[in-house]
């Protein structure tokens, strides 16, 4: 699956994308978020309010119950502020 | 028409073009988001903008076509800038053309109000000690609510 951070996420994470191979339980966007948490410090810290963090599989808006699965591109992002 | 750019764009050159020739057009409504100098203490009043390449385009095209799905439009122009901007400088360009004035002015606040919640674009304030990623604003969200219920009542 192909990741990607923008604005504090990616500088709270380090990187701006990666590609990473999931475990078969991660089947929802809410499966993935928990996944990633444990994957360190960083996506914890990062991760650690939900209610901070938008999520657009595939460039569109999805919530939490959104099936993922390897060959979509998934965005972590914080509220937008442009305009 | 969308634009998503580093460069400063010229608001009337694009006024003059939008919509050039179509003699239908009654009217042009614009908004000109221009970087406000927030700075506080150690802040330089410069500001970062980052944003999502292929969504952005894809957002910006959509809020589009929700405008012109709603009003009597001829002529749609937004350009959305990204990268370092100063005070002063020109953020983002809504333009809307249409036979008559109601149409154009409210459609064009429909965009930026639109634009503001659904694009992906982040604003990061500089400051002497490094500075922090602006937060986004609750009033935008009621802001952009208000356009979910309004039905527009283009007038003649």
């Amino acid at each position: 699956m192909q990741l990607l951070y923008f604005a504090w996420l990616r500088t709270k994470i380090g990187v701006g994308e990666e590609t990473l191979d999931l475990p078969p339980e991660v089947v929802s966007v809410n499966d993935l978020l928990h996944w990633l948490s444990g994957r360190g410090e960083r996506y914890a810290e990062a991760l650690n309010d939900l209610s901070l963090v938008r999520v657009a599989v595939n460039q569109e808006y999805v919530g939490l119950d959104h099936t993922v699965g390897p060959d979509d591109e998934v965005a972590l992002f914080p509220p937008v502020t442009g305009g | 028409m969308i634009k998503v750019q580093r460069e400063e764009f010229d608001v009337g050159a694009e006024l003059r073009a939008l919509g050039r020739g179509n003699h239908n057009i009654g009217g042009i409504a614009s908004f000109v988001g221009v970087v406000r100098n927030t700075a506080e203490q150690d802040g330089t009043g410069a500001m970062t903008l980052e944003h999502y390449p292929g969504m952005t385009e894809r957002k910006l095209v959509e809020i589009e076509n929700e405008a012109l799905s709603r009003w009597p439009l001829d002529a749609v122009t937004i350009i959305h800038r990204y990268g370092r901007l100063e005070p002063g400088d020109p953020i983002v360009l809504v333009a809307t053309a249409s036979a008559h004035r109601a149409a154009a002015l409210e459609s064009c606040q429909f965009l930026i109000d639109w634009l503001k919640t659904e694009a992906p674009f982040w604003k990061f304030e500089e400051s002497v000690s490094g500075g922090q990623w602006v937060e986004a604003r609750s009033t935008d969200d009621v802001a952009a609510a208000r356009w979910s219920k309004k039905k527009p009542e283009a007038a003649e």
